[in-house]
């Protein structure tokens, strides 16, 4: 019973123990918030992956793919059994992207993506990541009438409306670029008809151009067409690419030889390009946009002959794809998968069977990825067909978050190690400030593990607290952890958390239980070790030496 | 209120029995031999005082008596039992129920109240739930041994709130409180001015007549030894009964 209470007692009296508990303290909350931020991002990385790709991913080794994916999607069916929930084909290529900027051409590097319209959306979180509500619902290659979500649809804080530009994308946007390129090159015409005639000098005349210039960048960055050559637009039949606009209710049909190509009430087939290849974000976390959806751009990539071809299409963007994995947003463009399998000339001419790279796999929730992935790997021969998950696709990158995690752990534990020997520094110091007592206690007959109990006690109790404030102050810190980097960039006027490079508005954090305990355990016990050198020191105190000590 | 016939008690027998103990400390390079062979009883109800120069082995011989130190060779026998040969747990036990303790420097424990520290043999007695079961009993002790002593207005005090002879006579109830056969005291009146210091030994005269509490009274000051029934004088570290 003394033990408890001469615990308490030293407590009471000795608060500064307490002090050599901050920094346990410090240390606990430190490893919480990390851990906490760590996971989120890890966590948010995961999905993000998880949902850009499908489940289990079933492809060809060679880029030209295989034939009838129909055949491939039954025996998968067949092979996979009930754990298959869905199936889609996709082909992949890598491409190149080209727009116009102000009379500037920008050229991207892309992977060109054919999907089917329909079953896409099925198998992945590919839906959810588009920016019109109605194609988030079911995607459609044609042009929207406008509707495109001013608001990232992906982020909580539903205040900031970061895209202003999406706000008159659509058919509206491409009706009035049209326009205004057609004034344009009136205009344009008028001028040379009027040097010409040997008019006015083209002097007064520069001014209007630059005025222009800078109406339309102004606007719509995408439509100063207008230093194009004369002559390429408006497209002509001839210039209409052979590809066939998806709407059958505003697109014209290739076949109307002759019919001139009306941009205005038509599109060229539609894709969904990557948001990062189309904007960036400025420091006031406002989306630019370099291209809007009804704006046309070029993609040039490869036939699947050998050797391969170049070969190059006009596309009208009709949405724009946003997983917040940098890498995906600034590197995928979806386009519809008949259209991209008819232009690189992968449908067999005598059987009329279209060829894939790919096909994306879903399955039934509670189906285990390994086994399911190893009976596909078995059904079909490795040399011809590769059979992965989604984890081991991003194994690399996965296993690299994992390393990080333990490393920053094990240094964050250090911290709290260090807190021990403070506090095994201040239990000597106790002790041997107590060396009397202890003698005193001894010769009203405690036993030795008794006195050793005092100061475990004593060290378990500091450990308590400085693992319990820690927690509370980590909780608070990563609950508020918003907040705070608010207030932190309000009073440096530093970007803490710069939008522009993570794509999430706010620091993702998860606070997982269980390696909440075990910090907690760890800390505790950490400081209960570190009185356990102290606690038998005090135990072995002679009672005689001890009781003439002053 | 004190018992001085347990188990084990073999009638007759001398309470404490010392027998041919010898101590010697290190010092420097040589040994110093402080008690070369002492023998000295103590009947029970019985108060002897130990006489001796400063530096003759009286505080030594005392915690030897008391189970804080063991001898080099020896004996020390407690109702006619040896108990300086015990394991160190049945020595802890001995000293919390059979032998009080008083000190010149009155050790008392300063976070403790005066109330807390008079309970503290009986705190270290008790486990947690043997604590909260004798509780009531044992502050009914605590407080009746305070009250007898003249301190029942200073249950609450800290140690450095009280005089040296109010801490001495704190000291005292302490030894007391857990009702042991022999009192030992080493220079109880040592720090004390003669006032106080006669008050204490009062007290402890009072304790061997009217409780028959048996008493080993250390002192160099003759007069002090002279107020026990016997007086043992230290020399040379042999004893010469006076
Ligand atoms: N731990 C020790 N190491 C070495 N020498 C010691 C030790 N303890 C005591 N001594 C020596 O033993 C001798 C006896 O000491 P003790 O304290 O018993 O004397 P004392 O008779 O009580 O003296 P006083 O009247 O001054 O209290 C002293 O000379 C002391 O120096
Ligand atoms: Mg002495």
């Amino acid at each position: 019973m003394y033990t408890l209470l001469l615990c308490w007692r030293y407590l009471r009296t000795r608060w500064i123990a307490l002090a050599s508990v901050i920094s346990v303290t410090l240390g606990v909350a430190t490893m919480i918030v990390v851990n906490a931020v760590m996971a989120g991002f890890a966590h948010e990385m995961q999905s993000r992956i998880h949902g850009i790709l499908s489940d289990i991913v079933f492809e060809s080794h060679s880029l030209s793919g295989f034939q009838d994916p129909q055949w491939h999607m039954e025996e998968i069916l067949r092979a996979g059994g009930d754990d298959i929930e869905g199936m889609t084909p996709t082909v992949a290529v890598p491409a190149m992207l080209n727009f116009q900027v102000r009379g500037q051409w920008v050229t991207r590097q892309i992977m060109l993506i054919g999907i089917d319209e329909t079953t896409h959306a099925q198998v992945s979180d590919f839906g959810r990541y588009l920016q019109h509500p109605e194609n988030r619902r079911q995607l459609s290659f044609g042009l929207r009438d406008g509707g495109y979500d001013t608001i990232d649809s992906q982020t909580e804080d539903q205040q900031l409306a970061t895209r202003p530009a999406l706000e008159g994308a659509g058919w509206p946007h491409r009706r009035m670029r049209v326009e205004r390129e057609r004034a344009w090159r009136q205009r344009q015409a008028e001028l040379q008809a009027s040097e010409q005639a040997g008019g006015p000098s083209a002097g007064p005349v520069r001014p209007v151009d630059h005025q222009v210039d800078a109406v339309l960048a102004e606007t719509s960055p995408a439509v100063a067409t207008a230093a194009a050559p004369p002559g390429e637009l408006p497209p002509t039949a001839e210039a209409h690419p052979p590809n066939a606009p998806l709407d059958p209710f505003r697109a014209a049909k290739p076949e109307e030889q002759g019919r001139v190509f009306d941009p205005s009430r038509e599109q060229f087939t539609g894709i969904v390009p990557g948001i990062g290849l189309a904007s960036f974000r400025d420091s006031a976390g406002i989306d630019r946009f370099l291209v809007l959806p009804g704006d046309d751009v070029k993609i040039t990539f490869p036939t699947a002959g050998t050797p391969p071809k170049a070969v190059t299409d006009t596309y009208t963007i009709v949405d724009f794809y946003e997983s917040k994995m940098s890498e995906y947003d600034s590197n995928f463009v979806f386009v519809p998968i008949e259209q991209i399998e008819k232009a690189r000339g992968m449908i067999d001419p005598q059987t009329g069977l279209p060829s894939v790279n790919s096909i994306q796999i879903k399955l039934r929730p509670g189906a285990n990825l390994e086994t399911v992935r190893d009976r596909l790997r078995q059904a079909f021969p490795a040399d011809m067909y590769a059979v992965s998950s989604w984890k081991d696709k991003q194994g690399p990158l996965l296993s690299a978050v994992d390393m990080e995690m333990a490393v920053l752990n094990i240094l964050l534990f250090m911290i709290v190690a260090v807190a021990g020997f403070g506090i095994l520094a201040i239990f000597f110091m106790i002790v041997v400030e107590k060396t009397r007592d202890i003698g005193i206690l001894k010769s009203l007959g405690a036993s030795s593990t008794g006195v050793a109990g005092i100061f475990l006690g004593y060290g378990l109790f500091l450990g308590l607290v400085g693992a319990g404030a820690g927690l509370a102050l980590g909780l608070g810190i990563t609950w508020n952890i918003n907040r705070i980097r608010v207030l932190v960039e309000w009073c440096t006027g530093e970007r803490v958390f710069d939008p522009s490079i993570y794509y999430f508005f706010r620091i993702p954090t998860i606070v997982d239980a269980w390696t909440v305990a075990w910090i907690i355990a760890g800390a505790v016990g950490i400081a209960v070790a570190a009185s356990v050198l102290p606690a038998l020191r005090a135990a072995r105190l002679h009672p005689v030496e001890a009781l003439r000590h002053d | 209120m004190i018992d001085t016939n347990r188990d084990g008690d073999r009638s007759g027998a001398p309470l404490l029995q010392v027998r041919g103990v010898r101590k010697a400390y290190r010092s420097g390079g040589g040994m110093l031999e402080v008690l070369r062979g002492v023998d000295f009883e103590v009947e029970p109800a019985g108060f002897v005082s130990v006489i001796g120069q400063s530096g003759s082995g009286k505080s030594t011989l005392l915690h030897l008596m008391g189970l804080l130190d063991a001898p080099d060779s020896g004996e020390v026998h407690l109702a006619g039992n040896r108990i300086d040969n015990l394991p160190s747990s049945r020595r802890d036990r001995l000293r919390n129920t059979d032998i009080g303790m008083v000190f010149q420097a009155y050790h008392l424990l300063p976070e403790l109240s005066a109330l807390e520290n008079v309970l503290a043999p009986l705190l270290v007695r008790f486990s947690i739930a043997e604590w909260f079961r004798h509780k009531g009993e044992a502050r009914r002790q605590a407080e009746a041994l305070l009250d007898r002593f003249g301190l029942s207005g200073r249950l609450h005090h800290k140690p450095r709130q009280l005089s040296g002879g109010e801490m001495q006579r704190v000291a005292i109830a302490r030894a007391l409180v857990g009702q042991p056969r022999l009192l030992l005291a080493d220079e109880p009146t040592g720090n004390l001015d003669e006032a106080s210091g006669a008050g204490i030994l009062d007290t402890l005269c009072e304790l061997n007549h009217t409780d028959g509490l048996s008493i080993v009274l250390v002192t160099h000051d003759q007069s002090i030894a002279r107020r026990a029934d016997r007086i043992v004088r230290l020399v040379a570290g042999r004893v010469e009964n006076a």
